[in-house]
């Protein structure tokens, strides 16, 4: 199904079952403790040897030697791959690092080698008896540093330009009556996800089996294809459960290189999954940035100018971090510039963490508001409103927004947050021991359609399954799924099986740029209509006037059982959504407002997020319960991101030196206050015939700044670096 | 981790008598810090003896009025029980600062007390620590640093002691009961258990080869405000930045007993005497001979101003 014309009246805005707050589908599964994750499929790999990635102790240099004869004489150890046996590998193009280093080493932790034996503690005792030593080369760490040196970026389909310029910023800017100049930085982030990396894999004669936690199975076939250098009909990548990815399980990484390594080596399967260090430092992560935004505006508060830099760091042939991408979109402004600049740094992969681009922009951005809208003695919400866009401001009218309600997610934020009650002097609200602020931002995301194919079949007996190669990263793709068949096929949704994340399965948007709810469903819509099609063809029914309800198809005064329609061998479809350029002609994107209360400790500048409010504006909502679920986890990473993470780079070591979970803290539940989330209703039919768009990366977009604004109006302490840890809010209150 | 051999002991003195006879034995409680230690290999130990069923798990009055908690009483319990409650509360209010429900439930009295630093590089093997490998170098005094010690450290090692319920049993003056294996027993004041880097790191306690601790105990109660502050980075589940345990009584002076400043729980009898003075003069004394980095000097703002917080909270 092409869909490149905007979508009319269709089965879907029944919503009898889409958009309702159906329960996880798999939520029984999971919390029994019956879902099969990646290294733990004894079900299909019972006698799986394990796999320990020894990983590279120095960040950039050469292997010189390396000494496996402890290890081999380890007890249990079955087999050593590094990269002398591991035969010719290729790099996949994905792929900044190789996965396994040899002779050279890209950065700390990267896999060096894989020792196979009977137990865990076995080949992790093995591992550590292997000998390397090392040729060290001088490597860069320090973005701050690398910065005057980075280049503009090449560009790719998902970076967009590096750089874009509309009217005369300087001049503008210069001549503003009111204006910013301020820089920002964010730090190295990791995703930290609850699942670490984990692939179990087996092969049969030159075909390999995977069992891996991946978000994107046809990129996770490919780019193991392009690494072992065999055809990718010889592969079969299974990742049907998926304890968090939040970008890292975007792309294979060394657990299913390793793993399959490891298994042609010792002859049987093995399982490898990363410890939590090697999430840290063996994987990829979110660069840091230094942006600087400049904005002018008129004494009323019209923005006139506004630009934003952005520099980031990522090893060579590696990419930027998308920082002031969405600041091309998000405010009015007839004079703008947006630059990205890259430097080279020897730090471990840099790459896609939820909402890449956008959250650590938004990060900068909305501070930077904060700071402007006080200049103009304006209020945040009404100097954002006073600046909305209804059409891309690079562009012009001529491309407008496929539908943009930002000012609503503001105005309901507002009024459900209690907005109204915030004193814009900061300092001047007390309670007990706590100096009490509000702060809020702008969410923005953009909207990615991606081609989508699901198969959808009827048995004999009425039950409808669905397969597609669509994971579900604890997002509820199972189940919005099954809310699309049901609503398609007219069956309640214990009548729909999915079934996902399997190579075999018609290839999906994955998960990933928050794509994956709107286009997998409209992917599982375009296969249901043709299976629709083909039902009513059989019965000789109208196309155009069928209904399916109630586990019936009926036209006119004739109504046919969905079972006996099908008959007892079954029907069934496969089609494919396909995009035409209705995100060229319109821009499409997401919105939101956020609202956050801090207090913030007189004595000792500890901050607590006593209370947050989320408005968003993302299309139709598939399942407000899910959606929730999306947005509430996405919020309490941007508390993180505002308070506390930080991957601490050890400029002498070239690594992430804090890489467990104790140093590298993220929120626990007495960091989180109650969070109030609320969705516009509402429907883009630009977007898909679902006319969904996505949430799960909106929610964490512009949480930390609304943070930050709020610290600010608590204490008066401005923070431009994050996190905000106390000791930076006791450097601002000795100077306040 | 390495393979081990593992017994369980019968009774005290014959666990201290089983970890000198065997080379490179250790004893074994909770488990919640060694075996984290032996997965990352910080930790070797090829013989692991299990002290948990020794009936060390009592809390008993002392004939002079005070209590003796057992070795292996868990800190959960040890945080509920009424008596700690009532006479202790500092003691109490540390114990529940400090880690998570599921590590209290698990954690004992001595583990707590022997408890490892969390400096990170003495986390990473690549790296050089002398408290892991005697004379590799310290990685920190030069690295990430920004949560190690201010105070008593030494060229070779700048790492802090992670515990909050033994900056409270300082602040008590708390003794350390211990069995050897020949049956001796000793009482160590808590002020000389742990012991200062100095050029010897990897050493972090006064005990003996063998020396096995069987009892904590408190003497008589001490009246006043009995208050445990401690300032993180997050609301829970994460060690201090530094901590302060106070008992103020009503009538002015009190003791006052610091975590997150030094390779031991802190405490300047000295400065107790400045308490009247206020909180600068109280933590200028405490904080006399310190030595900061760049990254960690806003702990002596943070003492000053958490004490300023505990005076004022110890008065309404």
């Amino acid at each position: 199904m092409k869909f490149d014309t905007p979508a009319t009246a269709n089965v879907i805005d029944k919503m009898t079952v889409v958009g309702q707050p159906v329960d996880r589908i798999d939520g029984k599964a999971k919390t029994t403790g019956t879902a099969p994750y990646a290294y733990e499929r004894h079900d299909v790999a019972p006698n799986a040897a394990y796999g320990y990635i020894l990983g590279a102790a120095i960040a950039k240099g050469r292997i010189e030697q390396i000494d496996l004869a402890q290890a081999q004489r380890s007890p249990g150890v079955l087999a050593i791959v590094t990269y002398k046996t591991a035969g010719k590998l290729g790099k996949a193009q994905a792929h900044t690092a190789k996965l396994l280093a040899g002779p050279e080493v890209q950065h700390f932790d990267q896999a060096v080698a894989v020792v196979v034996a009977e137990t865990f503690e076995q080949a992790r005792a093995g591992a550590k008896l292997i000998k390397v030593s090392y040729a060290k080369a001088k490597g860069g760490y320090d973005l701050a540093a690398a910065k005057a040196g980075a280049i503009k970026p090449q560009e790719n389909e998902f970076s967009g330009h590096a750089d874009t310029a509309v009217g005369d910023f300087s001049g503008a800017f210069a001549h503003a009556p009111v204006k910013l100049d301020a820089t920002y930085t964010t730090p190295d982030q990791c995703h930290a996800m609850m699942e670490p990396h984990a692939t179990t894999a087996a092969w049969t004669g030159d075909k390999l089996t995977l069992w891996t936690s991946n978000q994107m199975i046809a990129w996770a076939v490919r780019d193991m294809s392009q690494t072992l250098l065999i055809p990718k009909e010889n592969i079969h990548v299974m990742s049907p459960y998926v304890g968090g990815g939040f970008g890292s399980k975007l792309w294979v990484r060394s657990d299913a290189l390793m793993a399959a390594l490891g298994a042609r080596a010792a002859r049987r399967p093995v399982k490898v999954a990363l410890a939590r260090p090697q999430v840290f430092n063996n994987t990829t992560h979110r660069p840091a940035t230094i942006q600087r935004i400049r904005i002018g505006a008129d004494r009323a508060g019209k923005i006139l100018a506004i630009g934003h830099e952005s520099w980031s760091g990522d090893l060579a042939g590696g990419g930027p971090e998308t920082a002031a991408n969405q600041t091309r979109l998000l405010y009015a402004g007839a004079n703008r510039m947006t630059a990205h600049r890259l430097a080279t740094l020897d730090l471990p992969e840099g790459n896609a963490m939820r909402a890449p681009g956008e959250a650590p922009g938004l990060m900068a951005l909305e501070i930077a508001m904060d700071e402007m809208a006080e200049k103009l003695r304006m209020d945040p919400v009404e100097f954002r409103i006073l600046n909305d866009t209804q059409f891309d401001p690079e562009v012009g009218p001529k491309r407008p927004f496929s539908h943009r309600d930002l000012i609503g997610c503001l105005r309901t934020g507002a009024e459900r947050f209690g907005w109204s009650r915030r004193v814009p002097t900061p300092g001047q609200v007390r309670d007990g021991r706590w100096l009490v602020g509000m702060g809020m931002a702008a969410a923005f995301r953009g909207n990615v359609p991606m081609k989508s194919a699901a198969r959808v079949g009827v048995d004999g007996k009425g039950v409808v399954t669905v397969a597609t190669d669509m994971t579900d990263i604890g997002t509820g793709s199972y189940t919005v799924i099954a809310q699309t068949a049901a609503e398609m096929m007219g069956v309640p949704v214990d009548k729909v099986i999915v079934l996902l994340g399997d190579s075999r399965f018609p290839v999906s948007a994955g998960s990933g740029g928050q794509w994956g709810g709107n286009s997998a469903t409209a992917g599982v819509y375009a296969a249901c209509v043709k299976l629709r099609e083909a039902i009513a063809g059989k019965l000789g029914f109208d196309p155009d006037k069928v209904v399916f309800e109630d586990g019936k198809v009926r036209s006119g005064r004739r109504s046919v059982s969905l079972a006996k329609a099908v008959g007892a061998a079954g029907l069934s479809a496969e089609d494919v959504i396909e995009f035409g350029d209705l995100d060229k002609t319109y821009a499409q994107a997401t919105f939101g407002g956020h609202f956050a209360e801090v207090g913030v400790d007189a004595d000792t500048g500890e901050i607590r997020v006593r209370k947050m409010s989320g408005a968003f504006a993302a299309g139709r909502i598939l399942n407000p319960k899910s959606a929730r679920s999306q947005v509430i986890g996405a919020m309490t990473m941007g508390v993180g991101a505002a308070l506390m993470e930080e991957a601490v780079i050890d400029q002498r070591f070239g690594y992430f030196v804090n890489h467990d979970m104790a140093e590298y803290q993220v929120p626990v539940h007495a960091d989180i206050p109650h969070q109030d989330v609320f969705f516009l209703d509402e429907a883009d039919a630009k977007s898909s015939p679902m006319k969904a768009k996505g949430v799960g990366e909106l929610g964490i977009c512009g949480v930390a700044a609304a943070v930050a604004n709020a610290v600010y109006n608590a204490c008066g302490v401005r923070i431009r670096e994050y996190p905000l840890t106390l000791d930076k809010v006791l450097k601002g209150m000795a100077s306040v | 981790m390495k393979a081990f051999t593992y017994e369980r002991a019968g009774s005290p003195a014959e666990a201290a008598a089983a970890v000198i006879r065997t080379p490179g034995a250790k004893f074994i409680a909770g488990g919640t810090n060694l075996l984290d230690l032996m997965k990352l290999q910080i930790e070797t130990p090829r013989h692991l003896i299990d002290v948990n069923r020794l009936g060390l798990d009592k809390i008993d009055e002392t004939p002079e009025g005070g209590l003796r908690i057992g070795a292996l009483v868990r800190n959960t319990d040890l945080a509920a029980d009424r008596r700690v409650r009532r006479d202790y509360a500092v003691l109490s209010r540390a114990l529940l600062a400090g880690a998570s429900g599921q590590l209290r439930n698990k954690a004992t009295t001595a583990g707590n007390l022997l408890q490892r630093t969390r400096c990170p590089y003495f986390y990473d093997t690549t790296k050089p620590c002398n408290k892991r490998q005697p004379g590799a170098g310290c990685s920190a005094i030069d690295g990430f640093n920004r949560n190690l010690a201010i105070l008593g450290a030494s060229e070779q090692c700048i790492a802090t002691h992670p515990s909050d319920m033994a900056v409270a049993m300082r602040v008590l003056d708390a003794q350390v009961e211990t069995v050897r294996a020949d049956g001796a027993t000793r009482a160590i004041p808590i002020a000389d258990f742990h012991r200062l880097p100095g050029a010897t790191p990897q050493i972090e306690t006064t005990l003996a080869q063998g020396e096995l601790i069987t009892a904590v105990t408190l003497p008589r109660p001490l009246g006043g405000v009995h208050a445990y502050r401690k300032v993180r980075d997050r609301a829970s589940y994460a060690f201090a930045l530094i901590s302060v345990a106070a008992v103020l009584p009503p009538g002015g002076g009190g003791r006052l007993a610091f975590g997150g400043l030094a390779h031991k729980p802190w405490r300047v009898e000295a400065a107790e005497g400045r308490i009247g003075q206020g909180a600068r003069a109280t933590a200028e004394a405490v904080l006399a001979g310190a030595r900061t980095t760049p990254q960690n000097a806003f702990k002596t703002t943070l003492v000053e101003r958490t004490l300023g917080a505990v005076f004022a909270e110890a008065r309404v």
